[in-house]
């Protein structure tokens, strides 16, 4: 992991209103990673996803995205430099078409790669295929994710975001999402920035990750020192393996 | 088995007769005072009452026998329909369309260009005057406003209580600038627009942040300011007098269709001198600017912008982060909505010859919203139905002078068209909760395209 990282969040801190949801975090994503950030439910996981996103931005603290600051810039403006999210609650379009949802994420400026892309989501999701003329509400809950994760994609993303992508699925088709994302990790280099609350599989993904604790990172390592780790077996893992 | 039938058909008969007597009863109470009981005064100015017996044994009838009809042959009838329908388990998306469902927009727009002609050939060239203006180019400048409003309300979701605002400022503009200036109606057309673009966007700067109810508020805050302003301004509006005497559109100034002149279009043509030729001339125009704002519209929801709007009404988080300017989204949709209210009311102050502060009230705004609803919000068919059921339902009632035979000779059946606005709402949000037209057309295809039908979404969603 030589060189700069091509995510470096250094020292963000993030309020809502006066209430303080991240106190000084640091966190780095190398190219081609897949790094996971685990954590109990509060503790500004998806803060931090949004803080990256910018909004809401953060109040001290850098972003540093491809040796770019992007702590202030707008929100749209951040998603042009490609970085890609799956939000949380995966927020689809719910009246319009899975294909009109997939031409959303593509680069609006710039159709020309649309079919291309919307052949390698349909070859990574064929279910999406099925369903493509069929409005977005009306997809099961891991079709949604998959659309949402499809979306994402469209933008031919530097940086994929995931916030929680199996959130309220089956266990089935959460092995189903994250096999997908390991497959494109894999083959196309894609760096992955994942928030879950699902720790084993989260972990098992991972190349690295962090552990947040009420607004601050407590604990980093790789996916298997972390599951190997007592503390973080004790608190996130027992009682439930996924 | 059929001695059982015919005790369902009896219990039936039996329910209606008791549904219609409760209707009856209810009626009756509500209405005893309101109708059954009138105030006046007399000739020494003192209050007194009468009763209205009658009138109100009318009430109560139509409550009672058109309850008993609904529960004893209209609903059976339609459940029967509606199993028969279950039963043959086709379902209505893939119903084979008739010749007339398939090019119904063709054979309307075929119609519309004969209509004037057509008029002019049954009702003689005085006799079309009414059809051609008060059916034709009335109902046309309301779809048009309804077609623009709906960029706004139906494509970008921003709910606009003001939209007559626009209209006002178009028509206006239309007013003063060719008052002092001279300038003619092509060189204003656009002018009015333009104008009622910059109001848009003056107007959507503040309101940027706010969303639903928020935004409702403050748009119809903005209609009204716009419309105390052209009351108060006196010296530049004449306030509640109006200004009068606007100049007609001419034919591109080649033919003119002020009488007197030496250009005049009847005189050119050695027609009859007759006031329908310029009625027919506006149609066509109103026509064209309706025809220009559907293509507009249909163009736009195909690209990029017209998709962030639809995008910017289903979710302005997700829209966001996928990079798409919500500010600059929220800021075209209300300036090219705004814009087209400009066309139709520079269009509007050409026609009438005469604008003032009374044609721009709230209820405009309310009911160019209620048509876009009505219609189907986002369908220009649908909103163009609406238009022509709600504005022309409420010329036809003007024409209904034999309600006076049934209600006596103070019945003035336009006051009542209200009255058909709630109705007709009532009827379409019962069985048609998403309006007339219900289903979106999608705009990406990969292969072939397929209707999405309005079955497959929930009802009051968008």
């Amino acid at each position: 992991m030589a060189g700069e990282p091509l995510l470096k969040v250094q020292g963000v801190e993030t309020y809502y209103g006066n209430i303080c949801a991240l106190s000084g975090v640091d966190v780095d994503v190398h190219k081609g990673e897949i790094v996971s950030l685990i954590g109990a439910n509060g503790a500004g996981k998806s803060t931090l996803m949004m803080t990256i996103c910018g909004s809401p931005q953060a109040r001290t603290g850098q972003v540093i995205f491809d040796g770019e600051d992007i702590t202030k810039l707008p929100t749209h403006l951040i998603a042009r430099k490609r970085i890609a999210q799956s939000p949380e609650g995966r927020r689809i379009f719910p009246r319009m078409t899975v294909l009109e949802n997939l031409q959303m994420g593509a680069n609006l400026d710039n159709l020309k790669f649309f079919k291309e892309d919307v052949e390698k989501v349909f070859a990574m999701f064929p279910r999406l295929k099925e369903r493509q003329s069929q409005r977005g509400g009306t997809l099961s809950g891991g079709e949604q994710q998959m659309l949402s994760i499809g979306r994402a994609l469209m933008a031919r993303p530097k940086l994929l975001l995931l916030d929680e992508p199996s959130l309220g699925l089956a266990p089935l088709i959460v092995r189903g999402i994250f096999e997908a994302i390991k497959k494109l990790n894999k083959e196309e280099g894609l760096t992955v920035f994942l928030v879950e609350q699902n720790a084993f599989a989260a972990l098992k993904l991972s190349d690295r990750a962090y552990v947040m604790v009420n607004g601050k990172v407590t604990m980093s390592g790789s996916g298997k020192e972390l599951l190997a780790n007592p503390e973080v077996r004790a608190a996130y893992l027992e009682g439930g393996r996924h | 088995m059929a001695n059982g039938y015919q005790n369902v058909q009896e219990d039936v008969m039996a329910k209606a007769v008791k549904e219609g007597a409760i209707a009856g009863i209810i009626a009756f109470l509500m209405f005893l005072v309101f109708v059954g009981i009138e105030t006046y005064q007399d000739i020494n100015n003192q209050l007194v009452w009468r009763t209205r017996w009658g009138l109100l044994a009318v009430f109560v009838i139509v409550a009672a026998v058109g309850r008993f009809l609904t529960v004893g042959f209209i609903k059976p009838h339609l459940d029967k329909r509606k199993l028969a329908k279950a039963k043959t388990g086709i379902l209505e998306v893939s119903e084979e369309k008739s010749f007339f469902h398939k090019h119904f927009l063709k054979i309307a727009l075929v119609f519309l260009l004969c209509y004037p002609f057509l008029a002019m050939m049954i009702f003689g060239r005085q006799g079309s005057l009414k059809y051609v203006d008060n059916f034709g180019i009335q109902i046309l400048i309301y779809v048009m406003l309804a077609w623009g409003l709906n960029i706004v309300v139906g494509l970008a979701g921003l709910l606009d209580l003001g939209y007559v605002a626009f209209y006002a400022v178009g028509a206006y503009s239309y007013a003063l600038l060719s008052a002092h200036f001279g300038f003619s109606f092509w060189l204003l057309l656009p002018m009015a627009g333009i104008l009622a673009a910059l109001w848009g966007i003056i107007l959507g700067f503040p309101v940027l942040r706010l969303r639903g109810d928020y935004l409702a508020i403050v748009t119809l805050a903005f209609g009204e300011i716009i419309r105390l302003v052209l009351i108060n301004w006196t010296d530049v509006t004449r306030g509640t007098f109006g200004i009068s005497g606007i100049a007609k559109a001419t034919f591109f100034g080649i033919w003119s269709f002020d009488t007197g002149t030496a250009n005049n279009f009847a005189k050119v043509w050695g027609l009859p001198a007759s006031s329908v030729y310029y009625k027919m001339f506006l149609f066509y125009i109103i026509l064209a600017l309706c025809m220009l704002t559907a293509y507009v519209t249909i163009r736009l929801r195909r690209m990029p912008i017209g998709r962030a709007w639809e995008a910017l009404r289903e979710d302005e988080i997700a829209c966001r982060s996928l990079g798409i300017n919500t500010v600059a989204t929220k800021l075209t949709a209300f300036a090219t909505g705004a814009m087209f209210g400009g066309f139709a009311g520079s269009f509007f102050a050409a026609r009438q010859g005469f604008v003032s502060p009374e044609s721009f009230v709230f209820l405009e705004s309310a009911v160019i919203l209620a048509i876009v609803v009505l219609g189907g919000m986002g369908s220009l068919t649908g909103i163009a139905i609406a238009a022509v059921v709600m504005v022309g339902g409420t010329e036809l009632l003007r024409e209904m002078e034999f309600l006076k035979h049934v209600f006596g000779p103070d019945f003035t059946p336009e006051l009542y068209r209200m009255l058909l606005f709630g109705l007709a709402m009532i009827i379409v949000m019962l069985f048609k909760p998403r309006g007339f037209v219900g289903t979106r057309e999608p705009t990406a295809f990969l292969r072939t395209r397929k209707a999405v039908s309005g079955s497959f979404t929930k009802e009051g969603h968008g």
